[in-house]
């Protein structure tokens, strides 16, 4: 068993885990922080992307080991402690960037990495951001359409993480 | 899917890594990102008895400026590389060719060191190291060596490091100005290339194939003709001689064949 020290969602956590343990298994089953999804447990879907000291990782392929003395932030750390979305969440709402939303909090993990390292996104630049995020029933035009709602309005983005 | 059950050991220096080498032998791999052994790991086709994370070892993310050359520690992740002001102005293949990996999740993970270590003949930046002319800088317990790029890769996910060894610095040539081009043929936006071709004119010609053989190598029949002063497309035509491209779902031999001659050639054209 290894020990490690994990920042989730703001708060520290500390467990043994078998060093096999993967970041999604810890996150699920150890947290019971679910809404971190499993789609295709081979760093193709993206649907377990989580934020791994602020930047989009796939959590199934990623130790728990690994993640020892690392900030991770998952879907349910995104919003506010009222309950409030993160602007990037009600982009997805407002614009509809969803339809069986199970690709979306990887998808919404994955633009919010996206959103921190570009200050310049056009429509081709959210495409290829997302390009490690798939999505099986929308055709991505309004996840690419919320998420450049998102790069239009950058003062609410950094508004609410301040 | 799970790996099978492993010893997991954190290294916090390169010499403890090294220790930790000597002591486990065989039965040890290095981890740092982890998205070549891991996926291994999960299918059960790779099954180290021991883990060494180099991961946190400090002092090995850098890209800095050394003579004529640029230094990269082993750490530096591909999205270090494709964001690095200093390497997309020296050597702009290896930072447009570390964009071309994967997608970003496994460009915050993935590590020059550990593409390289892993020595996969579908890898993208493997080809760039080998186009530049690259030299591999490996630490073991009697302390450094180095090794050119050509000669680094022996076979499938086979390279010249030994068991007890740490690829510690890769070094590339300034090519500021040169001529360049990285060409990958894929079907989807984040698969491996098919083939894929790295080409860097800088007074001579260097050009590496991705997915032609058993390791990355030097389209050394096309870097022939050209020194005897065949055009572009002349000597494009070479591209596949002395290859051994594998066949799968993806394509079959002779389509990669036939996919490097025409690849070699947009790639001459581009960097020229």
């Amino acid at each position: 068993m290894v020990l490690i020290a994990v920042e989730v969602n703001g708060t520290r956590r500390q467990h043994n885990v078998e060093p096999r343990l993967l970041l999604v298994q810890y996150l699920r089953e150890t947290l019971g922080l679910t809404g971190t999804n499993i789609g295709c447990d081979t760093t193709s879907c993206g649907a377990c992307t989580v934020l791994f000291n602020g930047e989009s990782v796939k959590s199934c392929t990623v130790l728990a080991a690994q993640a020892d003395e690392a900030e991770i932030v998952t879907i349910e750390g995104l919003g506010g402690p009222d309950g409030a979305l993160h602007p990037v969440q009600e982009a997805f709402r407002q614009h509809h960037a969803l339809q069986c939303g199970y690709c979306t909090p990887g998808m919404v993990m994955a633009a919010v990495s996206l959103l921190a390292e570009e200050n310049e996104l056009d429509e081709q630049g959210v495409r290829e951001g997302l390009e490690g995020n798939l999505c099986r029933c929308t055709g991505y035009h309004n996840i690419v359409k919320a998420v450049l709602a998102c790069a239009d309005d950058r003062a609410t983005l950094t508004e609410s993480s301040s | 899917m799970i790996p099978v059950a492993f010893d997991y050991l954190r290294a916090s220096s390169t010499e403890e890594a090294i220790a930790l080498l000597v002591e486990h032998g065989d039965e040890a791999k290095l981890i740092a990102g982890g998205h070549s052994l891991l996926p291994l790991m999960k299918l059960r086709l790779a099954i180290p008895a021991v883990l060494v994370d180099i991961g946190r070892v400090p002092g090995l993310s850098y890209i800095e400026e050394r003579g004529d050359e640029i230094a990269i520690g082993a750490l530096a992740r591909h999205h270090d590389l494709e964001t690095s002001p200093l390497l997309k102005d020296q050597v702009p293949l290896l930072a447009y060719t570390a964009h071309q990996v994967g997608d970003p999740q496994v460009r915050h993970r993935g590590t020059l060191g550990g593409t390289l270590a892993h020595g996969d003949p579908a890898s993208d930046l493997p080809a760039a190291v080998l186009a530049l002319g690259g030299t591999l800088v490996a630490q073991g317990p009697n302390g450094r060596r180095e090794i050119a790029a050509i000669d680094f890769f022996r076979g499938f996910l086979e390279t010249a490091l030994g068991a007890d060894e740490l690829l510690v610095e890769i070094r590339v040539p300034k090519v500021a100005g040169a001529g360049w081009s990285f060409q990958k043929f894929n079907r989807r936006a984040q698969d491996w290339a098919i083939v894929g071709v790295a080409a860097v004119v800088n007074g001579t010609t260097g050009i590496a194939l991705i997915n032609m053989g058993s390791t990355p190598i030097r389209a050394v029949a096309v870097e022939e003709a050209l020194r005897s002063g065949a055009s572009a497309s002349e000597a494009a035509t070479a591209a596949d001689q002395g290859t051994d491209p594998p066949s799968d779902i993806n394509a079959s031999s002779e389509y990669r064949r036939h996919l490097a001659t025409v690849l070699v050639r947009r790639a001459l054209e581009e960097a020229s």
